[in-house]
């Protein structure tokens, strides 16, 4: 550091200048809460100057309805072609003509889909993958939920190549045209992700109909960011000398990126293909609770009606379905192809594929006279529904007032009093801290940024629902951050507990986030304390993940250098090994406030009071204005909360001189 | 360039007069804001003050070489000399900021894309350091790529590929890929590659820089085969100065950007140009630089010969022999005239390092 010198002198002035503009910042917000009365306007923000965007909103979406409804009903119909033929395929069958003379073929046998699986299975990753691929389908189908779960795997199908190849496209324009990357993309990237999915399924709604096509709709929206910035990064990650070679052999700009760029960054893009199926799941399953149908539905259905034992064994076969994709998929993705000999043909070269299509075909065939393998026969179908009422009703009579105890305690003297301190907190003040935060972080640019985006929140009036948002993720994102941070470091400690961990964290981090509302609800019913312990069930995986990576990838002689100068464990560990992971935990906690705030919003389904319900009574009037709006009031407490989290992480990164 | 008079002396001694197929001039390549505009207004007479003054970076300063045809022309340099961004300039995959380049006369700068590309596709090949092999073809693909590019058809630019698999030696692996290659293999596909055009010239950017040592002399030998058998004109990249010796037929080395010396391995050695130069020479075997001519005496009359050498080859081929025999050896041109004759002595004195008399002699 060639700064040593000067900083010397310099530093206790800075010192005390920052701490002095904090302390008066601190008794300015301290003074108003205290006595909201000298300034009320700057305490609750005066309602006669609420903007009203959400009308603003409401008149625009009206007046789009009214001029282009021929353009978004065309591609309704254009896109429900397709739509249809898949769910025709998988969960219905055809019907032609009507009445008893139509002509009615199958859809797939679930046995030819099953086979199918298996075989994916076997040729992308051997026995053991083949194994499971057939024995979730297999439950899928035993369970009773299998014309749920192919009316979803139906609308994924359609949904991911029309994400994959609308993602890809924006990701070469892209990585071609930086400055349209960094001034358009990258900022609607961050709104995609951080808005939540019920805000668009609004205008979804109102444009494109009461139909699957704006779930699925929806669904590319929220499932493509991923393809996207796997796709700038494929091609970023190419090496120099590639793209040299490229132009060296005389390529044409086209050739380059289609023969050489895009092959080369394959593994690459399969992550994000991986990513966008996941997510494509997560959100059909939450779209189809608006009327799509689907395995979501049957969850809700069953939790509407309390009917514990039903709403779990749907939302067991959604965990079945998303572990398939997910380990089919990265499989998929780890395909490399291996020495083939030239001039075969298409069985020789793609035997399991033939197989597959072979399966399947006759199966189907065999479907139109035995009725066993078009539908599964009711006779081999289980059910574990009463089980597991059994299993909560057991519970709930023997540790009844223990988990009552446990949360009226927890909400009486944790939940309710952070509650109570963030709603009334001067909207003022806040933005003031907040402001000063962006300032001191990273700069004047953020500093305005972050001022205008708490802003938003309190001139549309949604100010207290925000900070009520604001306090349920808080508490969430900070109890599973102790939880994680803590998980993370004894797995970096002991090969043996991170083997066990980290298969945990992989199948959390694929469920849809709905699964982690289903056993929560039973124990601890609707309401505040659920939603955090599902929040922190959901939100807890990057924290374990980033803490331990980021002690792992100490470099070993540093540790080394460590243990010769005589550490003892504790101090390597709050010495050396903490200090220099803490840029990477940083990043894993910016991750789970963000995972914790998205699952905030859907807890709303359980009777929250925050910008989620708001979101949801839009939803249920349809009401556009009012949904975006929460919506984007979400999104900026989002980008504000990622922001300054990331500009917090670039200066300790820079003060370790990492980057 | 106090080195310009032997210079011509080994020009007369060697068949060099062939013609020049790459010629640059004069080439800058500075990275920063406004250093085309920069270099414009001065018209490309600028010291390194003045590029830090004005903030910029001169990765190639005014560099100009000449490579004959049927060269092999080394650019050395060590890491951050400038070497590499000088070869992608010749090849104009990076754009010079100043200066010109020619190929046969033809002024390269100037071509429009579509002609660069011709002419990529027809006349220039390229090897790379990291290989730069297509991970998802196999061997026979990855060679016949240039080839696919172009819109050759498949039978014919397979057929092709398989001829040069055979040149380099890699019968067999055909429909192997990349990954499933050692590193010598991989680059070997690389090699071929860039000759399945058969490309005029040939530019190659440290070939051999990731291989172990054993391999990395291994596909010298094969480099230097291959250039027996196909007389191209290359380009070659290294940091490695005992490659240089053994590969060039003339070497320009490159410091901070700028060409501090070019001349063959033998006038490197004897006359280095600068400390810096003479850094790399000191630990040169000269018996392995210094050809029989420039140690040759005139032809005595009566002399009984133990041998005869042509006066082109270098004296570690023969020093064995005449040590052996201890007699003069005969020093014949490339036409088997006489032109002089070498003595053991001098092959000891030359061994042991006590040849600096030699050279006032000559």
């Amino acid at each position: 550091m060639t700064v040593a010198d000067t900083s010397i002198t310099a530093r206790p002035a800075q010192i005390s200048s920052w701490t002095l503009i904090w302390i008066a910042a601190v008794t300015v917000v301290a003074i108003l809460y205290m006595m909201p009365g000298i300034a009320p306007w700057a305490v609750k923000y005066p309602s006669d100057a609420v903007i009203p965007i959400s009308d603003w909103i409401s008149a625009f979406m009206a007046w789009v309805k009214a001029n282009f409804t021929w353009l978004t009903r065309g591609i309704t119909d254009i896109v429900n072609v397709p739509l249809q033929w898949a769910i025709s395929l998988l969960a219905k069958g055809w019907k032609f003509g009507y009445g008893p003379d139509a002509l009615v073929l199958p859809r797939l046998s679930w046995i030819g889909i099953c086979a199918a699986f298996a075989l994916a299975g076997f040729a992308f990753g051997g026995g053991r993958l083949a194994a499971l691929a057939a024995g979730c389908m297999i439950y899928i189908a035993l369970f009773g939920q299998w014309d749920s779960a192919m009316l979803t795997l139906a609308l994924i199908a359609i949904s991911v190549p029309l994400c994959v190849v609308i993602g890809l496209g924006l990701g070469i324009v892209a990585f071609r045209k930086p400055w349209f990357d960094r001034a358009i993309i990258q900022p609607m990237l961050d709104l995609m992700q951080t808005m939540p999915t019920f805000a668009y399924l609004i205008p979804m709604l109102l444009l494109f109909g009461n139909s699957p096509v704006s779930g699925m709709l929806a669904t590319a929206i929220f499932a493509m960011p991923p393809m996207v910035r796997a796709t700038v990064l494929a091609l970023k990650r190419v090496p120099h000398e590639i793209d040299d070679f490229g132009e060296m052999v005389g390529c044409t700009e086209r050739q380059k990126l289609l023969k050489v760029l895009l092959p080369s960054g394959r593994p690459t893009l399969m992550v994000g293909v991986n990513q966008v199926i996941m997510l494509a799941l997560n959100m059909v399953i939450i779209s189809s609770m608006i009327g799509a149908g689907g395995l979501g539905y049957d969850v809700l259905l069953a939790l509407r009606a309390l009917k514990i034992g039903q709403g779990m064994e749907a939302g067991l076969a959604i965990v079945a379905l998303a572990i398939v994709l997910d380990r089919l998929s990265q499989a998929a993705a780890r395909q490399r192809p291996s020495v083939h000999v030239a001039d075969q043909n298409f069985v020789h070269r793609y035997p399991m594929l033939t197989a597959a299509v072979a399966v399947l075909a006759g199966t189907t065939l065999l479907s139109l006279f035995l009725p066993a393998f078009a539908s599964v026969p009711a006779a081999i179908k289980m059910s574990t529904a009463p089980w597991w009422k059994a299993v909560v009703d057991w519970v709930n009579i023997h540790f009844f007032d223990a988990i009552e105890a446990f949360r009226t305690i927890l909400l009486l003297y944790v939940l309710n009093p952070i509650r109570d301190f963030l709603v009334e907190f001067p909207w003022l003040g806040m933005v003031l801290l907040v402001g000063l935060a962006g300032y001191r972080l990273s700069g004047p640019r953020l500093a305005v940024l972050v001022v205008l985006m708490t802003a938003f929140c309190a001139a549309t009036g949604l100010w207290e629902k925000s900070m009520a948002t604001l306090y349920l993720c808080g508490v969430s994102a900070v109890i599973a951050a102790i939880f994680g941070i803590a998980l993370g470091i004894a797995a970096s400690r002991s090969d043996r507990f991170a083997a066990f961990l980290m298969p945990i964290c992989d199948t959390l981090q694929t469920l849809p986030s709905f699964c982690f509302i289903i056993p929560v609800v039973m124990l601890f019913r609707v309401g505040d304390v659920t939603a955090m312990i599902a929040t922190v069930l959901f939100a807890i995986v990057p924290a374990i993940r980033y803490t331990n990576h980021g002690i792992r990838q100490i470099p070993e002689s540093l540790i080394e250098a460590a243990t010769v100068s005589g550490c003892t464990p504790r101090q390597m560990f709050w010495r050396v090994q903490l200090p220099l992971a803490l840029p990477e935990i940083m990043l894993g906690l910016n991750q789970t406030v963000l995972l914790a705030l998205s699952m905030i919003i859907i807890c709303a389904m359980i009777g929250t009071r925050d910008l989620g319900q708001e979101v949801f009574i839009a939803l249920a009037k349809a009401d556009a204005g009012r949904g975006l709006t929460a919506g984007f009031a979400i999104a900026f407490i989002g980008i504000v909360a990622d922001r300054l989290l990331r500009a917090s992480t670039d200066r300790l990164q820079s003060r370790l001189g990492l980057v | 360039m106090n080195d310009q008079a032997p210079m011509r002396k080994e020009a007369e001694l060697t068949e060099d007069d062939r013609p020049v197929k790459l010629r640059c001039k004069n080439v800058w390549k500075v990275f920063g804001a406004g250093a085309a505009k920069f270099l414009a207004d001065r018209a490309a007479v600028v010291t390194s003050e003045n590029l830090s003054e004005a903030k910029l970076v001169g990765a190639v300063r005014n560099a100009s070489i000449e490579v004959r045809r049927g060269e092999i022309f080394i650019v050395m340099g060590l890491s951050g000399s400038g070497k590499s961004t000088l070869v992608r300039c010749l090849s104009r995959l990076i754009e010079p900021t100043w200066g010109s380049v020619e190929l046969d006369g033809m002024d390269l700068l100037k071509a429009k894309p579509d002609e660069l590309i011709e002419i990529r596709r027809h006349r220039m090949g390229m090897v790379f350091q990291h290989f730069a092999l297509l991970p998802h073809l196999t061997v026979l693909e990855n060679i016949a790529f240039p080839l696919s590019v172009q819109g050759v058809d498949r039978k014919t630019r397979e057929a092709r590929a398989r001829k040069v698999i055979e040149l380099v030696g890699l019968n067999g692996r055909e429909q192997f890929y990349p990954r499933e290659l050692s590193g010598g293999q991989q680059q070997r596909v690389g090699i071929a590659r860039s000759l399945c055009v058969e490309p005029e010239i040939w530019f190659l950017d440290e070939p051999f820089s990731a291989l172990d040592p054993l391999i990395r002399r291994e596909m010298q030998t094969e480099l230097l085969r291959l250039q027996s058998v196909l007389k191209k004109t290359i380009v070659f990249i290294t940091h490695d100065f005992d490659e240089a010796i053994r590969l060039a037929d003339r070497i320009a080395i490159m410091k901070d950007g700028e060409i501090i010396q070019t001349g063959t391995p033998e006038e490197l050695v004897l006359h280095p140009a600068t400390d810096y130069v003479a850094e790399f020479t000191r630990d040169v075997q000269r018996a392995k630089v210094m050809s029989a001519a420039r140690l040759m005496q005139p032809v005595s009359p009566s002399a009984d010969y133990g041998g005869t050498v042509q006066a082109t080859d270098k004296v570690s081929t023969f020093s064995a022999r005449i040590v052996g025999v201890r007699k003069n050896f005969l020093v014949t041109g490339a036409d088997g005239k006489p032109l002089g004759e070498v003595t053991p002595d001098a092959v000891i004195d030359l061994l042991a390092d006590r040849d600096l008399t030699r050279e006032e002699r000559i």
